[in-house]
């Protein structure tokens, strides 16, 4: 832990930090971030809620350098990614583990090849990468998967996938958006197990995405609710649901009516 | 004079369909500008390591070999039509015998490469747009990206060149079908000679009525799989975006097949 401390100290690998970010589609008004600000620290599980259209999708976008900001910083594994080139960006990539949405399987590909891909160009054998992925599969609950195709496969089951593909290169981020959304409650709790998991064998740093309450007390090690652009509380899960900010309340008690603006209007 | 709201509402009409002109012009101008940034792209990562050839091959065997059976149907029936349309014609004035060189010219020259082009424009640039416009809206992209692997050398180089490549290994064929078809009508339908028509038809093609055939058929090809690409490549939003993105692709790549036709038999001339 001391050395991981040093390191953080050193290049900030494994970190996550933002930095005032300002980011926006379109006209003047249309501002999606507005001095957004956090930091997550080397093996910390941060969770980020906030309601439908807060931005949070924006902001995967943001840390895998897929959007850039107008204006603040974006700090990712000690890199800046906004102003980072095409290889550095790629060399950081291959530190950082995503898990999407919808999993975002390569449709072509069976399941082996989709939690090999990443490792393709590191010149194993076909038998090499085989292993590696029934064992990544393994790790989170999946055999006799590795020559399906993903439309084979359950919602639950490709997100497992996703992860396992997430994690193929044992990245020292992981990155987790909405992981639990469109699922079951058993199969949300068990994808939640997973990520804690993760983070405990393998020490990522996790940074997730979600509005699963349920989900967000169990993996985060802090929360942080994203409201109208920016950090509006941020905690422990203790100090979330413990929380007296109406916003907050309104959001994890899950209420429609309330002061929270949905949708630029107030319930 | 006309004066008052009706003159300044009719005014109004008018600057509005000027306006809706003047931005179609300046969407379509910076399109094919954004295309020819992926051009740049696509050669700026074709030797970028890995290279993935097999990616390629995979390509080649989609664009070219699977394109085979519909290329051997428009090139024979084409040239058997046109053995008929200019036999009737040419009987006329007692020139039947020039069929032959008609139909040759016409394959190698235009017919050949311009009906591949629009029907592997519809076979294949249309899915690869459905392909990557698919891959776009469900985050596969942004998941390439996420797995260091730059999407314009993974998805769109194999598919550009393999186009550029197969294009004109397909007009051979598609010309060679046209030909033979256009002496199966003259020989065997309307009774003229075989060695006639052999004659007449090496007399007049020259090598170079192949070639500009064929560089005809290599730029089809790097045109509709790059506009395919770009279309598929660029959606945003989702299902319906990604129907107008084939529809766009395929319009677009027969347009572009018309337009570099008309360049490259002009450059010839």
């Amino acid at each position: 832990m001391a050395d991981a401390a040093r390191a953080e100290i050193i290049n900030g690998s494994g970190t996550i930090r933002l930095d005032n970010v300002w980011t926006r589609f379109g006209g003047e008004e249309s501002w999606i971030h507005r001095g957004l600000s956090f930091d997550v620290r080397v093996g910390e599980s941060f969770v980020i809620i906030g309601g439908s259209g807060a931005g949070k999708s924006v902001l995967v976008k943001l840390l895998i350098g897929l959007l850039a900001p107008e204006r603040g910083n974006v700090i990712v594994d000690g890199i800046d990614i906004p102003h980072a080139t095409k290889g550095d960006l790629y060399r950081t990539m291959k530190h950082i583990g995503v898990l999407f949405q919808f999993g975002a399987l390569f449709d072509s590909l069976t399941i082996w090849e989709n939690v090999t891909f990443g490792l393709q160009d590191r010149g194993l054998s076909d038998r090499e990468l085989r292993r590696i992925a029934t064992e990544k599969l393994k790790m989170v609950g999946l055999r006799g998967v590795e020559d399906r195709l993903p439309s084979q496969l359950s919602g639950g089951m490709r997100k497992r996938v996703g992860l396992a593909r997430a994690i193929a290169y044992e990245p020292d981020i992981l990155i987790c958006d909405e992981p639990t959304s469109g699922l079951d409650p058993v199969m949300s709790d068990t994808i939640s197990e997973l990520i804690l998991q993760m983070k405990e064998r393998l020490g990522v740093t996790t940074l997730t995405i979600t509005h699963d309450m349920t989900s967000a007390y169990k993996i985060g090690d802090r929360i942080g609710m994203l409201y109208e652009g920016r950090i509006l509380a941020c905690g422990t899960p203790e100090e979330i649901r413990t929380s007296s900010d109406p916003i907050v309340r309104q959001f994890i008690e899950g209420r429609a009516l309330g002061p929270m603006s949905i949708g630029g209007e107030e319930a | 004079m006309e004066s008052g709201p009706e003159f300044l509402g009719s005014m109004w009409v008018r600057m509005a369909w000027i306006s809706s002109i003047g931005r179609y012009g300046v969407d379509s101008v910076a399109r094919y500008g954004r295309v020819l940034l992926m051009l740049v792209d696509t050669v700026r990562c074709t030797p970028q390591r890995p290279l993935r050839f097999h990616l390629f091959l995979h390509q080649c065997l989609h664009v070219g070999v699977y394109s085979v059976p519909v290329v051997l149907v428009t090139g024979a029936f084409t040239g058997a039509v046109l053995a008929l349309q200019t036999a009737s014609a040419f009987r006329l004035f007692g020139a039947e015998n020039l069929v032959a060189t008609v139909v040759a010219l016409s394959m190698t020259r235009e017919l050949g490469p311009v009906l591949t082009g629009i029907m592997v424009a519809g076979r294949v640039g249309s899915a690869m747009a459905a392909e990557l416009g698919t891959m776009r809206v469900t985050e596969q992209i942004d998941a390439l990206h996420t797995l260091a692997t730059n999407p314009v050398k993974y998805l769109i180089v194999p598919r550009v060149w393999a186009a550029t490549v197969m294009l004109p290994c397909l007009v051979i064929f598609s010309d060679l079908l046209g030909i033979m078809a256009g002496r199966f009508i003259m020989v065997d339908v309307l009774g003229n000679s075989p060695v006639a028509y052999y004659k007449r038809t090496v007399q007049f093609l020259d090598f170079e009525d192949i070639q500009i055939g064929l560089i005809k058929a290599a730029l089809f090809g790097l045109s509709l799989a790059l506009i395919g690409c770009y279309q598929g490549y660029s959606v945003r939003g989702g299902a319906r975006e990604v129907g107008f993105a084939v529809n766009r692709a395929v319009v677009s790549s027969i347009g572009m097949i018309f337009v570099i036709n008309y360049l490259v038999t002009a450059y010839f001339f």
